[in-house]
């Protein structure tokens, strides 16, 4: 079960999109509402950052499944100019200290794992996932739904 | 025999003697035969499209089983032996999604297949042929029925098992008067479980219309950074919902972790113990007494 | 319509009826600054119940419009945020203690006349 869903950043307006679709994949991959929140969240901050920075750019979002447990990728990529001292800006406090913030450490902070590669050069490319655990019970009911 | 209906055994098999024999010639006759009618009956398995969960290697292994076990139930009219590997072959397919229908239908083909097998067996002689089958039936009925039962008890056990441990996760919220909630937690607290809390205790927010939580952590042993941070929060979540939140409980063990794990204390309310809190939540429904002149307000909103 | 602005005694209530772009966002807060001194209110009560989202831009507005209200002669007060949404805002490194809350209208309009009668506050 491969869920990919693409929404195009170019302009503030996108945002709104960007975090329903998010929203709405992370629920029908069973994540629970606040979980989904957290991804909206997180979705909204990077998208903020291609718009504020770069322009224009990219979010794929895809779900996937592993034995264990579901994911919920997020990449967001822009061939803006890149974040420059990309390690201090994903330091916590950092955000506050800048009028406009990257947003990047609250995303880092509600997604699982987060990720960032950035170049001058080639641009920004953040890959963020957010995971949740299988259980038996629903291992059944999965099946029960693939053959309806 | 003096037969009693207890909820799990059944009746001894009512056969007459003469078709005791007739049952243990066709048990013998099923175990002669044991391989092309096994083989019939994956064929069978495979085209009905069930098991499809489950690799050929894994599906000959349990049909073997299953094939031995249900002759032997046939001649010994045993259930419990049945019922007892009924139980171990469910535990072992229900976490890899095999599903009631399909156990029901593999031994409803199994039936059919043995069936049809003792009729070309026995065809010569029909009046032989209706004393094989009256002595099959019953028997291969009542496995059918135990097998699924057992199936169907089984998955029940693992789902109630799952809504315990659900259970066990959660921890009450008390309404202890209009207003005020308290949230006792008590043992290990861990990421996980502190999250779980965080949801619960806002979820309670909303629907009690708190205006003060008391959080009471004497119940708790220790406490690291992850889960203060989890603790401070959750303060803040509750203050943006509009509730005021006391710890209470703080051991001085905890108070000093907390200290030099450098957490800021500071925008936190804590009170010693859980008595002093309730006063102290008290006083903040109840009335808000200015910082400085005005009397304290007494009618509660 | 994106926001729905009423007027009630002199308190403001701004309903926020969507999920809003930044635009839309900036663009409240100076719809509201205007009206504030237009209908000298002296509170404005924001619900964000209909965002889904809170993200750190939208916590910055909020607390950029309190101000802003202050400044014209307001309190603000922000009702509706939900427990996951309050889960997400505190993970940012915002100081978000400025911010005024309630938990619903009927509270909110409570803690204004509170804070508008001239009897101290407790701090929510």
């Amino acid at each position: 079960m491969e869920h990919e869903v693409r929404v195009p950043i170019t302009s503030d307006a996108d945002l709104v999109p960007a975090r329903a679709e998010g929203r709405s994949l992370a629920q029908a991959l069973g994540f629970s509402q606040t979980d989904a929140t957290l991804i909206a969240t997180a979705i909204s901050e990077i998208a903020r950052n291609i718009v504020v920075h770069a322009r224009s750019g990219e979010i794929v979002m895809t779900g996937i499944q592993q034995p264990h447990r579901y994911g919920l990728v997020i990449v967001a990529s822009d061939a803006g100019p890149g974040i420059p001292e990309i390690d201090t800006a994903l330091e916590r406090g950092h955000t506050s200290r800048r009028s406009l913030g990257l947003g990047l450490p609250g995303a880092r902070r509600l997604m699982d794992e987060f990720e960032v590669e950035t170049d001058a050069a080639k641009g920004t490319t953040v890959t963020m996932t957010k995971w949740r655990p299988r259980d038996e019970l629903e291992r059944l009911r999965a099946r029960r739904r693939e053959r309806a | 025999m003096n037969q009693e209906n207890q909820s799990n055994e059944d009746p001894s098999p009512q056969v007459p003697e003469v078709d005791r024999s007739l049952l243990h010639e066709l048990v013998a006759y099923l175990r002669d035969n044991r391989t092309e009618l096994r083989e019939e009956w994956v064929a069978r398995i495979t085209q009905a499209q069930l098991l499809e969960v489950m690799t050929p290697e894994e599906i000959f292994s349990e049909v073997t089983a299953v094939y031995d076990n249900y002759v032997d139930a046939l001649e010994t009219g045993s259930i419990e032996t049945l019922q007892a590997y009924a139980r171990d072959l469910s535990e072992r397919i229900i976490p890899r999604g095999v599903e009631t229908h399909e156990v029901l239908g593999i031994v409803l083909l199994l039936r059919d297949v043995l069936a049809r097998a003792l009729f070309v067996e026995y065809q010569r002689d029909a009046d032989l042929l209706n004393r094989i089958l009256d002595a099959y039936e019953p028997a291969a009925n009542r496995i059918a029925v135990t097998v699924s039962v057992s199936f169907v008890e089984e998955r029940e056990r693992v789902i109630r098992e799952q809504q315990e441990a659900i259970r066990e996760l959660s921890t009450p919220v008390l309404q202890v008067r209009d207003r005020l909630l308290i949230l006792p937690i008590i043992g290990v607290l861990d990421s996980a479980r502190a999250r779980q809390l965080t949801e619960q205790l806002l979820g309670a927010i909303q629907a009690n219309r708190a205006k003060v939580v008391v959080i009471d952590i004497t119940g708790v042993a220790t406490i690291d950074l992850t889960v203060a941070n989890h603790l401070v929060q959750t303060v803040e979540a509750a203050r943006l919902m509009g509730a005021s939140a006391i710890i209470t409980g703080l051991s001085s063990k905890i108070a000093q972790t907390l200290v030099d794990l450098g957490v800021d204390l500071s925008m936190m309310r804590t009170v010693g113990d859980l008595q002093g809190g309730l006063e102290e939540a008290e006083r903040l429904i109840g009335h808000r007494p200015a910082a400085k002149g005005s009397r304290p307000d007494a009618a509660a909103t | 319509m994106s926001v729905a602005i009423l007027r009630q005694g002199d308190y403001l209530i701004a309903s926020i009826q969507v999920d809003l772009s930044d635009s839309q966002v900036l663009e409240l807060r100076d719809d509201l600054s205007e009206r504030i001194g237009r209908a000298r209110a002296r509170g404005l009560i924001i619900d964000v119940a209909a965002l889904d989202v809170i993200d750190s831009f939208v916590a910055r507005s909020l607390g950029s419009i309190a101000i802003t209200a202050r400044l014209r002669g307001a309190e603000t007060v922000i009702t509706g945020i939900e427990p996951d949404v309050a889960i997400a805002m505190v993970q940012f490194d915002l100081d978000l203690a400025p911010l005024r809350t309630a938990l619903d209208l009927d509270e909110a309009l409570s803690l204004l006349d509170r804070l508008t009668q001239g009897v101290g506050e407790d701090g929510a």
